[in-house]
């Protein structure tokens, strides 16, 4: 019989679909009995979510313009050096 | 699918001609080179700096080195895991020469560990109902910051590469210079901690719940 702690294991592999047919059907007629299993699998997917909303890490303002000021500088030092 | 590699094959003939181009001497290219990644750039270093203007100085040292070294980048098609790369080793610097060698080890503490721990009633946290509705956005940025930060480097950075940035396996072992499995087993460690750290901020323990299954934790003290 399979255990929590198998399901647990696969809960990425699952998310990502990497899974055989047969381990799938597993772990989902698992989840569907075991509110402990199936609350981490929800909250896992829930966080995997919000990780990949990438307004969630937004860069500092100015980031870029900055950035891109230095790189002007870098380009103005190497064509010094070269002319 | 086949888009997708339509798209990601253009992109790399897109970045060998620009590297072409800035190796010829045109070196204003190296705006456009940069572009696709640099907010990748600043997330990677502030996830192991933790400070945004050291994260910003992180990454101005790694584009110093990307511009003068860009001519020995033998495989112009590995531009992005290649800067990558040097960005990580820039702050990964920067921050040991924060701690003035005090620094929490970059390398794995948890990695041999045999079991992925469990700990306690919060793995019980049901978050069926939240959050997008209920917790507002700027609180969720907030929680993961502090849950992100309270996990080891090595999680935070592997979960940056693949779940923030969505890097596939191949790219994360280049940068990381990890094997395919130790990619995949870490990845899940680090998202089970990171739950497991998210957990008090954002679930909702119900104590009724947790009563009614006390003592059926398999990873409960007792039968560890």
């Amino acid at each position: 019989m399979v255990t929590c702690k198998t399901i647990i294991g696969q809960i990425s592999d699952y998310l990502e679909g990497n899974v055989s047919a047969e381990m799938r059907e597993t772990i989902e007629r698992h989840l569907r009995g075991c509110r402990r299993c199936s609350a981490v699998y929800d909250s896992t997917r829930k966080m995997l979510v919000i990780m990949g909303d990438e307004t969630i890490f937004e860069v500092p303002e100015g980031y870029g313009n900055r950035l891109h000021s230095f790189v002007d500088s870098l380009v103005a030092k190497a064509k010094s050096s070269t002319s | 699918m086949m888009s997708e590699q339509t798209n990601a094959t253009s992109h790399s003939l897109e970045t060998a001609n620009l590297i072409q181009r800035f190796l010829a001497g045109e070196q204003s290219v190296f705006h456009d080179l940069i572009r696709p990644y640099e907010q990748m750039y600043y997330r990677l270093a502030f996830s192991i700096l933790r400070n945004e203007q050291d994260a910003e100085d992180a990454v101005q040292q790694a584009i110093v080195t990307l511009f003068t070294r860009l001519d020995q980048l033998k495989e112009p098609e590995r531009f992005k895991q290649w800067s990558i790369r040097v960005v990580q080793n820039e702050a990964r610097l920067l921050w040991r020469r924060r701690r003035q060698g005090q620094y929490e080890s970059i390398d794995d503490r948890e990695e041999n560990g045999n079991e992925i721990s469990f700990r306690g009633p919060r793995d019980f946290a049901d978050w069926r109902d939240l959050p997008s509705e209920t917790v507002e956005k700027r609180e969720i940025h907030a929680a993961l910051l502090k849950a992100l930060e309270s996990i080891p480097a090595s999680y935070r950075e592997i979960l940056l590469l693949r779940d923030v940035e969505q890097l596939n396996v191949a790219e994360t072992m280049e940068i990381l210079g990890i094997s395919e499995a130790t990619v995949k087993t870490r990845l899940h460690r680090a998202r089970l901690r990171l739950r497991e750290a998210l957990a008090p901020t954002l679930g909702i323990p119900q104590p009724s719940f947790w009563e009614r299954w006390k003592g059926m934790n398999p990873w409960s003290p007792a039968r560890r």
